[in-house]
């Protein structure tokens, strides 16, 4: 099991994370920050695997992941 | 449960205001990766540039510095000098290093200082507008040459790493990019290699790192990445320029 902490105020909502995740679960949010940008959200967090490409990706170190 | 990555505690918590999708921001990760593994936080002095990472002094969590445009090496090899017990880098953008600064990064590599660079090669002067650079590609559209640069007027770019490559005073220089993880983790390597020559007083070390500029490049960040792979790695390839033991 794998768990994924966004901070969302930082995120600008630039999909890169998005693009190179394995299992396709990371999407823009309906939500938007105090920057005005949709933040990056886990569609199905079940699915996760814990690589961390998402997070090796991001330029604004906006994500953490962890792993059992 | 086990973290497998995290912000690491060398980046401040300021955030950065890089535009979206802009790699600079993965570039000043890896180089605060690298200080955090070797462990040098207490003893790293950084030379911000004049460009778009002029706030660089902002996000390192070490002693910052700010330089006149293009003279980050020559602030540097002063500091390195009087303090040669203190690893001391610059962070300097394609217009700062190759354009304004081309004698002082040319005199500190021929001079063997031990000094690190990190240059961001994202061929455009971002901060003012997405002017043409030293490193603009033959046929790229900019601001100042709004029909594609071309050579015949403008001359051709400069591939800076293999142009210090040829000099006797470096010590270690490297070409990455950072378009997809493995090239991201590949970067990481040389420049954590990069640290260790200056350690290990071997002398000059560089890493010229291709980045994006989605917002002057006119391209949503992906589709920015997948330029800079198809049309920049050709006219820089790739890979590890001088290595002395
Ligand atoms: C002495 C001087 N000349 C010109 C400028 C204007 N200027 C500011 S940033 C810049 C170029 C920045 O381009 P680059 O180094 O490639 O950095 P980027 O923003 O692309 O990361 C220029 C010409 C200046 N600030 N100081
Ligand atoms: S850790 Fe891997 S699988 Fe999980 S969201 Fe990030 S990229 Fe996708
Ligand atoms: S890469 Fe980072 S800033 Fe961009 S959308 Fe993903 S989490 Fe947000
Ligand atoms: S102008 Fe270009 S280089 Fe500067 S922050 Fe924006 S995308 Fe990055
Ligand atoms: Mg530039």
């Amino acid at each position: 099991m794998a768990l994924l902490t966004i901070a969302q105020e930082t995120c600008k909502g630039c999909g890169l994370c998005a693009d190179v995740c394995p299992k396709q679960i990371l999407a823009l949010s309906r939500e938007i920050n105090s920057k005005g940008y949709h933040p990056i959200a886990v569609t199905d967090q079940s699915k996760c695997i814990g690589c961390a490409f998402c997070a090796r990706m991001c330029p604004d170190a906006v994500i953490k992941v962890e792993k059992e | 449960m086990a973290v497998v990555y995290e912000k690491t505690g060398i980046l401040t918590d300021t955030p950065l205001h890089y535009c979206p999708g802009c790699t600079h921001g993965i570039i000043h990760r890896l180089v605060a990766e690298a200080i955090d593994e070797l462990g040098i936080q207490g003893k790293t002095i950084g030379i911000a540039p004049v460009g778009c990472a002029v706030f660089a002094y902002n996000y390192f969590n070490t002693d910052m510095m700010e330089a006149a445009h293009g003279r980050a090496p020559a602030v540097a090899t002063g500091c390195k000098r009087v303090n040669p017990d203190n690893i001391v880098f610059t962070y300097q953008g394609d217009g700062d290093l190759a354009s304004i600064g081309a004698a002082e990064i040319t005199h500190a590599a021929t001079r063997g200082e031990n000094i690190t660079v990190i240059f961001v090669n994202n061929a455009i002067y971002g901060m003012t507008g997405g002017q043409m650079a030293p490193t603009t590609l033959p046929g790229q559209v900019t601001t100042t040459s709004p029909y594609g640069r071309d050579p015949a007027l403008c001359g051709y770019p400069i591939r800076v790493s293999e142009m210090l490559a040829t000099l006797d005073g470096p010590a270690y220089i490297a070409r990455c990019s950072v378009h997809d993880v493995k090239h991201i983790m590949d970067a990481k390597k040389c420049i954590k290699k990069a640290f260790e020559t200056q350690i290990a007083k071997k002398g000059f070390s560089m890493v010229e790192v291709l980045s994006s500029c989605p917002t002057n490049w006119g391209m949503a960040p992906r589709e920015a990445l997948n330029w800079l792979e198809a049309n920049m790695i050709p006219q820089y390839p790739l890979g590890v320029k001088k290595e002395v033991e």
